[in-house]
């Protein structure tokens, strides 16, 4: 790309959906040196009428702050009240927050992966274009979204905002035999789960490589989901009620989210990828075999093979949840009480975009007095800017078209929440 | 119909809202598919970025109207399609971020954000009714997507789009469950909210919270004595009222009058 003067480029579909937001890309002598991501999202506000409402109701109204991962949300603010609480979670209740949680990430993960991420790598505009090559692959996608869902469905009794959860466990005992119907077509959908992945590990995938950032749950002996302790590439390992102490948030004029740092000022990646490259031992090692078969080792250090991670633990978590229902017993009741008392927790859950951090303090008649909720892609703003600085030459080597599909697959990396994915991504480069 | 070959032009928007009701329409899966051959997706920004400009023969909009911008896209939306249905709690009711509604915003403001003078956002979230006609209008938290396609297709076949909106209460009993009021004492907002969701909370031995929104002439004032006669105190009544549809008409009015 050349020339002089000022000019601006719009990704065409979506400039008449104005002022969502946007990516701004401003070149000088021939280099990107600076970058704006501005991904709007109208602000909603829910740390603030959370006040004054009920322990009890913050996984209800919590959830509703994401339609796609409505299940994260629940999971941290259960989690969190019931540390404040002293509330031990039964097995059978933990078992089935983990299975309905794994299936949250197969409906997130494939809706990203095939529907949203796909189109990118393969020049098209939607899932529906690739189908008429592919078919296979939209249909194993559709496939694998409705088992995940069922999977919620029939633990929690919807896929979005699921009323089967609360502090505690559950509301009501779910029966083996309800579990069981999951595994009608089981073996059916490990080979979609399987074949998904493998369509993925074909696909051309951009080659960059640097040092990043990552940063995630680390599990003990099982993949990192409902907890962990939180570690990083860089040699830190620290238990998640330390979590503040260690970043910061910045509000940025041109964004409706904070903006999330390490204290040291870099950037840091959450999400799929960090999982992936933190905890690539615990994936099971069916998932790990076909990686390699296909020559795929941690850590993986180039974003756009975030897609692999996400469809690798799509896999995953598919077989997952066939050795819960496996291991699942039915418990004498459904959840576990405590008296009620004031105090104040932290519980950071792996949401499908990362780690979703929630923070709460409640007074002795259970009230919420305050809240807090770091939600993954607001920690990932900083890394998206830094990543388009970093992958510059690459973009700015491609015609314009092309240089556009490339700086929206690297914001897509991040899987931003579908609002904002959706809504904005108006790019502007501006050649000084 | 105006689109490709005769089909409808369908677009979907999204305003202020979690994405919940987007995500209903893409979990129709193969029944969307199915679609296909009588729709021509022209605006969907969730599933391809092939999007074309209006006019469109259905527009189907989730989420509520927060921020000057929204008014005037909504708006705009009205002006480019002919028929509008409201998708979902948020659209039709102003959603749970209605919530801050009954809070003073300036204070709303500073709770969340270090700089609430950069925060561009009206002081109510609003129904989009508030804004534009409605054709049609859906709710629930999240709608439910068999009610969603069935109101596409009788669109389709050029009739006008119905669905029941008794009282959960009926679909509760059509459903078997024991009454969760009369035999836990539980306080549940089934009497006064639309059935749709199947009936789900008192199904997992809890009480309704409302997402489906007012029923048809609902009686929150006989339901907030029952209430008081189960030992809930005249704050803890307007908290469990006040929910995710708090800004419907009927539950606003009564909430407004109950905690004067």
């Amino acid at each position: 790309m050349s020339g002089k003067d000022y000019f601006e480029i719009r990704v065409k579909q979506l400039a008449r959906v104005e002022g969502e937001g946007g990516v701004w890309v401003k070149v000088k002598d021939g280099k990107i040196d600076y970058v704006e991501v501005n991904i709007f999202e109208p602000p909603r506000f829910f740390e603030a009428f959370l006040k004054g409402r009920s322990y009890l109701e913050a996984p209800d109204l919590t959830a509703r702050i994401c339609g796609i991962c409505p299940l994260a949300y629940v999971m941290a603010s259960s989690r969190a009240m019931e540390k404040i609480l002293g509330i031990k979670v039964s097995d059978a209740a933990n078992k089935l927050r983990e299975m309905a949680f794994y299936g949250e990430w197969i409906e997130s993960h494939v809706l990203h992966f095939a529907f949203l991420h796909t189109p990118d790598f393969l020049g098209k505009h939607s899932v529906f274009e690739i189908a008429k090559e592919h078919p296979q692959f939209l249909k194993d996608a559709i496939a694998a979204r409705d088992w995940g869902n069922k999977v919620i469905e029939i633990i929690g009794g919807r896929p979005v905002h699921p009323v089967g959860f609360r502090v505690g466990g559950l509301h009501r005992i779910i029966k083996k035999r309800e579990l069981e119907q999951l595994l009608g077509n089981y073996d059916e959908v490990k080979r979609i789960g399987r074949r998904l992945l493998e369509f993925i590990l074909q696909l051309p995938i951009p080659e960059i490589r640097y040092d990043m950032v990552f940063m995630s749950l680390k599990g003990e002996k099982e993949y990192p989901i409902l907890e962990g302790v939180v570690a990083n590439n860089l040699g830190d390992e620290f238990p998640e009620d330390e979590f503040e102490e260690r970043i910061i948030a910045e509000q940025k004029r041109y964004s409706n989210a904070l903006h999330y740092r390490l204290r040291d000022g870099r950037p840091y990646i959450t999400g799929p990828l960090a999982r992936f490259n933190l905890n690539y031992e615990l994936l099971s090692p069916e998932v790990r075999d076909v990686l390699e078969e296909f020559g795929f080792k941690p850590p993986l250090r180039n974003t756009y093979q975030s897609i692999i991670a996400r469809a690798a633990e799509t896999y995953h978590a598919i077989l997952k949840i066939g050795r819960l229902i496996e291991e699942y017993r039915e418990p004498s009741r459904a959840y576990e009480e405590a008296e009620v008392r004031a105090g104040e927790a932290v519980a950071i859950v792996e949401a499908p975009r990362g780690m979703l951090y929630h923070r709460y303090r409640i007074d002795d008649g259970g009230r919420i007095l305050y809240a807090d909720i770091v939600p993954p892609t607001a920690q990932n703003y900083a890394a998206m800017e830094e990543d388009i600085l970093k992958v510059g030459d690459l973009i700015l080597k491609k015609p314009r078209e092309e240089a556009q599909r490339l700086v929206e697959t690297t914001i897509r990396n991040y899987d931003p929440c579908i609002s904002c994915s959706v809504h904005m991504i108006r790019l502007r480069i501006i050649e000084e | 119909m105006s689109g490709i070959n005769g089909k409808i032009r369908l677009a979907v928007f999204k305003l202020t809202s979690c994405s919940g009701c987007q995500q209903q329409i893409i979990d129709l899966g193969e029944l969307l598919l199915a679609l296909l051959d009588r729709v021509e997706i022209a605006y969907f920004l969730e599933a391809s970025s092939d999007a074309k400009p209006g006019p469109y023969d259905v527009a189907l909009i989730e989420g509520s109207v927060s921020t000057p911008h929204e008014e005037k896209l909504v708006k705009n939306i009205r002006e480019n399609s002919k028929i509008v249905v409201s998708v979902g709690s948020c659209a039709t009711y102003g959603g749970i971020q209605a919530l801050r509604n009954w809070m003073e915003f300036e204070e709303v403001k500073k709770t969340v954000y270090e700089k609430p003078e950069w925060v561009e956002a009206l002081e109510k979230s609003r129904p989009i009714s508030d804004f534009i006609k409605v054709d049609y209008a859906i709710s629930g938290c999240p709608a439910n997507k068999l009610q969603l396609l069935s109101t596409l297709k009788q669109i389709l076949i050029g009739r006008r789009a119905y669905h029941r909106e008794e009282s959960l209460c009926q679909e509760c009993k059509r459903k078997g469950n024991v009454c969760v009021v009369v035999a836990k004492g539980e306080p549940c907002l089934g009497p006064i909210i639309k059935e749709g969701c199947g009936a789900l909370c008192p199904s997992y031995g809890r009480g309704c919270y409302g997402c489906f929104g007012p029923t048809i002439d609902p009686k929150p004032d006989a339901l907030a004595k029952r209430f008081e006669d189960l030992g809930l105190s005249r704050e803890e009544v307007a908290s469990r009222i006040r929910n995710v549809t708090s800004w419907s008409e009927p539950i606003r009015r009564f909430l407004e009058s109950y905690e004067r």
